[in-house]
């Protein structure tokens, strides 16, 4: 197993923020909207060093998506962020018209998304957003790991023409992903070559398979592990591939069953390649307040839950 | 400058292509189309400053035009294709299968001169904010109009954008509310009253100006007055009284021609009263 360490945590959030300054920096297309959440989707360098290209909408998000469409028209490049909830549930049809169907280069930057977000409980722990955004044609959907990740894509969707999706986090989680990575859209990243199971994981659960690989190494289970940072298009090459040599899969995500990176992998295998799966999500349930450890354990998406379906999935076999 | 006769002889033809569209597919919107028949037609025949012929996404350094109520669909395509953005010939496409015209106007099929979808109601005007500023950010001092039904102004996006517009002082925005006071269900003061629409818009700090959108020469003048009052901190809305239905006797004077469609006999009692002048495609 290929040994992975980190020397801090820090929030996903924070590599949007600070990838957005360096998408600013090289374009000055690129303009930002929040909607009353400048501090806490990370804007606010941006809103100092660039305060005629930064729109606050106020508590209107129907407007904010809207207005980004219609920047888009006039050539720029809008980065529209609020919470996951608000970013894509209160705004799907604003979303789907004037973004997706009028195929606008417009990026929506949804943080606090699943169930990390942690106390604030169910109103705001959106784990259909994955399948929401999914489903719309035309529409990329993106959700890095960790801090350096998110900030590389932010980078790279920026330099992308089309609607696209960015999903990120609240909490501080292991930034173990490499500072000067190149983020290529679509593009499955193998992080541990195994034998016996393949951990397809995504956002934060990409380090959550990491752990559960080196406890099942430790048992005799050689895990390939691959972080899907990119859920659509999915890279169904690099799946299919691991899955012909390891003939079981586990699927691991902070999202609903249904609509998320599992169904995706689910459909992929069961017309390419019929393969056992277990997917690691939250099974038709809303979250609830508390920490984001506990509500991980609590709703089974941990460590031990990615360990406990490997084992299942390779007597499946 | 066009003279008024030739703006009204241009949209008597406007309202026999929107009759005819949604007749040969027995489906469409003629009401608010003939209501909306004189301000399109004097917007893309001698207001709007654009390029019909060289249509770009940006329109950079032109006046762009949304269309908020997208259900009026025929009204557009018809003044679209007669201002020279497509051939006149493609009307007779409407609605059917593989059209650049669909029922609603996209931009999936690449019909020049649309920037955005519409049809899912109360969205036009913040895309319209967006398009303004970005014309700002760019340097270009040209225009962004607007229109929008007045049903629609019971979405509460509406509101947010009328709020937004005027806390950033988007004064090179003109919407256009399409005062008919109808909609598919009935009057609008028996659906969902809009109150007193002049105090409401004013309350949101934009400056409000009357029109009569049935009477070209006031058409004319209303557009010509309030483009000079752009440009002034201040975005400029148009209460534009029509008539759902002008032009043609027996769908005035009701909702019921909103959504649908006239049959082979309709067709030829309204094409009676509206006698061809440019020429049908």
């Amino acid at each position: 197993m290929k040994k992975y360490t980190y020397t801090e945590k820090k929030d996903t959030r924070s590599g949007f923020g600070d990838g957005l300054m360096i998408a600013a920096k090289a374009n000055e297309n690129v303009v930002a909207l929040t909607a009353d959440l400048t501090g806490s989707v990370k804007m606010e360098a941006f809103e100092k060093e660039y305060p005629n290209r930064f729109f606050q909408v106020g508590i209107a998000e129907a407007n904010m998506i809207g207005v980004a469409a219609g920047l888009a028209v006039g050539g720029k490049i809008p980065f529209a962020s609020t919470f996951a909830n608000f970013a894509t549930g209160r705004v799907y049809d604003q979303i789907r018209q004037a973004v997706a169907y009028s195929n606008k280069n417009v990026k929506i930057c949804a943080s606090h998304a699943g169930l990390t977000l942690g106390e604030d409980g169910a109103t705001h722990q959106i784990m259909e957003d994955i399948g929401l955004m999914k489903m719309l044609p035309n529409m990329t959907v993106i959700n890095p790991c960790d801090y350096n990740q998110t900030k590389a894509a932010t980078v790279a969707i920026a330099q992308y023409e089309g609607p696209v999706y960015l999903r990120f986090g609240r909490p501080k989680v292991p930034n173990f992903t490499s500072d000067d990575q190149k983020f290529e859209i679509g593009k499955a990243l193998m992080l541990n070559e195994g034998k016996d199971v393949t951990v397809l994981a995504t956002g934060h659960l990409v380090w959550k398979a990491v752990e559960a690989a080196e406890i099942l190494e430790a048992k005799g289970i050689s895990v390939e592990l691959i972080n899907i940072h990119t859920i659509k298009p999915i890279d169904k090459d690099a799946i299919l591939n691991s899955v012909r040599k390891t003939r079981a899969v586990v699927t691991a995500e902070e999202h609903m069953m249904n609509g998320g990176l599992g169904d995706s992998v689910a459909q992929l295998l069961a017309i390419n390649c019929p393969t056992p799966l277990e997917m690691v999500a939250v099974d038709d349930k809303f979250g609830e307040s508390g920490t984001p450890e506990e509500l991980l354990v609590k709703y089974h998406i941990d460590t031990q839950d990615i360990v406990s379906a490997c084992e299942k999935v390779i007597t499946r076999k | 400058m066009a003279l008024t006769s030739d703006l009204q002889n241009t949209a008597t033809q406007v309202r026999r292509d929107i009759l005819r569209m949604v007749h040969q597919n027995a489906s469409g919107h003629p009401g608010g189309s003939l209501g909306c028949a004189d301000l399109m037609t004097a917007l893309y025949f001698e207001v709007l400053d654009h390029d019909s012929k060289n249509f770009t996404m940006e329109g950079k350094n032109q006046d762009l035009f949304f269309l908020s109520n997208g259900h009026i669909s025929p009204v557009w395509y018809s003044v679209l294709a007669r201002s020279g953005y497509f051939p006149v010939s493609e009307l007779k496409t409407f609605r059917s299968i593989n059209s650049r015209l669909q029922g609603h106007p996209c931009v999936e099929k690449k019909l020049p001169g649309i920037r955005i979808a519409s049809g899912s109601l109360g969205q036009g005007l913040s895309v319209a904010c967006g398009a303004a500023l970005a014309k700002k950010m760019n340097g270009d001092n040209k225009l962004v109009y607007c229109l929008t039904g007045d049903g629609e102004l019971q979405e509460g996006q509406i509101w947010e954008a009328a709020m937004f517009a005027a806390h950033l002082k988007i004064d090179n925005v003109i919407a256009i509310v399409d005062y008919n006071r109808k909609q598919i269900d009935g009057p609008t003061d028996k659906v969902m009253s809009l109150g007193d629409l002049h105090a409401k818009w004013r309350s949101f700090g934009w400056e409000v100006h009357d029109m009569n959108g049935n009477d070209m020469q006031s058409v004319i003048d209303v557009l010509t007055t309030v483009k000079k009052n752009t440009f002034k901190q201040k975005p400029n809305v148009i209460l534009m009284k029509t008539e759902m239905g002008f032009g043609v006797d027996f769908m005035m004077g009701t909702h019921k021609w909103h959504g649908s469609a006239p049959d082979d006999n309709q067709l030829a009692n309204a094409l009676g009263q509206l006698k061809e002048t440019i020429g049908d495609y």
